[in-house]
């Protein structure tokens, strides 16, 4: 079992999604970010002086899946959010130790996928 | 204002005088005047929040990254339109003697009257700041309607640029055919408070710019319709309630007096066609829709008020509650329409400002004894060839020369960043500089 944590650009969000659901990978959690990556931060005005803003808005996925969806997994978010310039995001994996479905008791890999 | 007590012995020479009857008239008349005066200079600051009430419609209905620019464009329109209504635009819209035919005519730049344009001489119910005041207001409107339509995308330097063009040339020059005692108005065309002169005059050009634009970036993908909702919907109900407010001096004013009877009725046929309009709208997103969709409700009551501005002082109160009523049905199925063949507009302002404008105009030929349905109909087709020829001549140079249209990256990441630096709702990021 594995979490992949996805950071990406918020407009590119229906694209993954879509993407995402044509692999049979449709259950996922979403949460709004800000951050930087290579992309930096941007500079904003208010009335005449300019002010950094460090961060920028990014959207974070939290997918979890057995080992066989991995790849599947990590293909469909590149082909959604890649455009080839910086800021496209990044995709982390990690070790997923335990997993309880609540309504049904079930753990483990059944309760992932 | 106090009484003088200086003033009470002079009153049994007062009772005297009373005798000579021209010198109590002239006081009568004066009294009406001022109250008619006073009553339009109340309908034009109506007309006036009318604008707030646009903006705040215009930014509830699309994606809070795009409100600076929002707010930026409706400024920018209200200034616009006094400014060159005060410089070309009143005397071309009421040139008094027309120089080519019954189609044009310019008394020259900039306003100003002698004495008597501040006596009733000038008029019965108003001076001519007054008439002047009260008609720039109405000019920056149609300007406000195409706003909407173009919303997310135009470029805002390009949308100044139209609006001026527009504003400033386009709307008196149609505007005198029938308020200045053109052609139209010599023909017996009849529009009371301007369905088809501001409403339908803003809404070719609408027209025109959404589809020289096209629909904004994902909202139509693979021929399936990608909503895309407003961040903001007390807003744009606040947008709805301001604009109807307004309505009583858009129409209200339009008797261009104080006239007890006639005011009354007029604002009597508003509220009745904005109320059908509302419930007709709701009737029918229900049925069609399946849910009660409260943004087409809004949209339901100004259809209501953009159908009954043509004809609201010569129909009856009840006549005026189905011509509210056919313009809310109309405005559902207009904006399903346009969305149907890709023409993207955030706000519906086609729908409610042109189909109902047009709506309107022709239903004071069905619900008016005194006016011919086809008259109503030359107006109409006069309106629409005229304006959607101006405003595509227009837009074709502004996209020739300075580009209408964001690039995709300035339209993802937002217009208030692309275009002004800045953002509406900066407390909803972190801010790590502070």
């Amino acid at each position: 079992m594995k979490l992949v944590i996805a950071y990406i650009q918020p407009h590119a969000l229906h694209d993954v999604k879509t993407a995402l659901t044509g692999v049979g990978v449709g259950r996922m959690s979403v949460v709004n970010a800000q951050g930087a990556g290579q992309q930096g931060g941007y500079t904003e005005t208010y009335r005449g002086s300019e002010f950094e803003v460090l961060l920028r808005k990014k959207v974070r996925l939290e997918i979890a899946v057995n080992d066989d969806f991995l790849e599947r997994t990590r293909e469909a978010i590149i082909e959604g959010a890649r455009s080839g310039n910086f800021g496209d995001g990044v995709i982390f994996v990690v070790e997923l130790a335990e997993c309880y479905r609540i309504r049904t008791g079930e753990s483990g890999s059944p309760a992932v996928g | 204002m106090q009484l003088s007590r200086k003033s009470l012995p002079i009153l049994p020479l007062l009772l005297a005088a009373v005798a000579p009857a021209p010198a109590a008239a002239q006081t009568a008349a004066d009294a009406i005047f001022t109250v008619n005066n006073v009553w339009m200079m109340v309908a034009t600051f109506l007309v006036f929040i009318m604008h707030l009430g646009f903006s705040t419609l215009e930014i509830g209905l699309t994606q809070s990254k795009n409100t600076v620019n929002i707010l930026f464009k409706n400024v920018s329109i209200i200034a616009i339109g006094l400014l060159t209504y005060a410089i070309v635009g009143f005397n071309l819209m009421y040139p008094g003697e027309f120089s080519i035919g019954s189609f044009f005519g310019f008394a020259g730049f900039g306003v100003g009257t002698d004495a008597a344009g501040l006596t009733s001489e000038y008029s019965e119910g108003y001076t001519y700041w007054t008439d002047f005041l009260f008609q720039g207001m109405f000019a920056a409107t149609a300007a406000t309607i195409v706003s909407g339509a173009v919303a997310e995308r135009i470029k805002l330097a390009s949308f100044l640029v139209f609006a001026t063009l527009y504003v400033g040339l386009i709307y008196p020059f149609v505007g005198s055919w029938k308020w200045g005692g053109g052609w139209l108005d010599e023909m017996g065309f009849y529009d009371f408070a301007g369905s088809t002169l501001v409403h339908s005059v803003g809404g070719w050009a609408a027209l025109v710019g959404v589809f020289l634009l096209g629909p904004r970036l994902g909202k139509y993908v693979n021929d399936q319709i990608h909503p895309i909702p407003g961040h903001n919907i007390p807003l744009a109900a606040i947008g709805m309630f301001m604009l109807w407010l307004g309505w009583f001096g858009f129409n209200g004013g339009s008797v261009l007096s104080a006239d007890p009877g006639l005011v009354s009725l007029v604002l009597v046929t508003t509220c009745l066609a904005a109320s059908a309009g509302i419930v007709s709208a709701m009737l029918t997103t229900w049925t069609v829709h399946k849910h009660p969709d409260v943004s087409m409700v809004l949209n339901g009551a100004l259809a209501g008020l953009v159908g009954i501005t043509a004809g609201a002082d010569v129909v009856s109160a009840m006549d005026s509650v189905i011509i509210g009523a056919i313009a809310g049905v109309l405005v559902v199925f207009s904006v399903e329409m346009f969305d149907r063949i890709k023409m993207d507009d955030p706000v519906g302002a086609i729908s409610v400002h042109l189909t109902c404008g047009i709506w309107g105009t022709l239903a004071v030929g069905i619900f008016s004894a005194d006016h011919s349905f086809v008259t109503q109909l030359i107006g109409v087709l006069a309106y629409g060839a005229t304006c959607l020829a101006a405003a595509t001549i227009i837009f074709s140079l502004i996209k020739a020369t300075m580009g209408l249209r964001v690039s995709a990256a300035d339209e993802r990441q937002g217009l208030d960043l692309a275009e002004h630096n800045m953002e509406a709702y900066p407390d909803y990021q972190i801010m790590i500089t502070r």
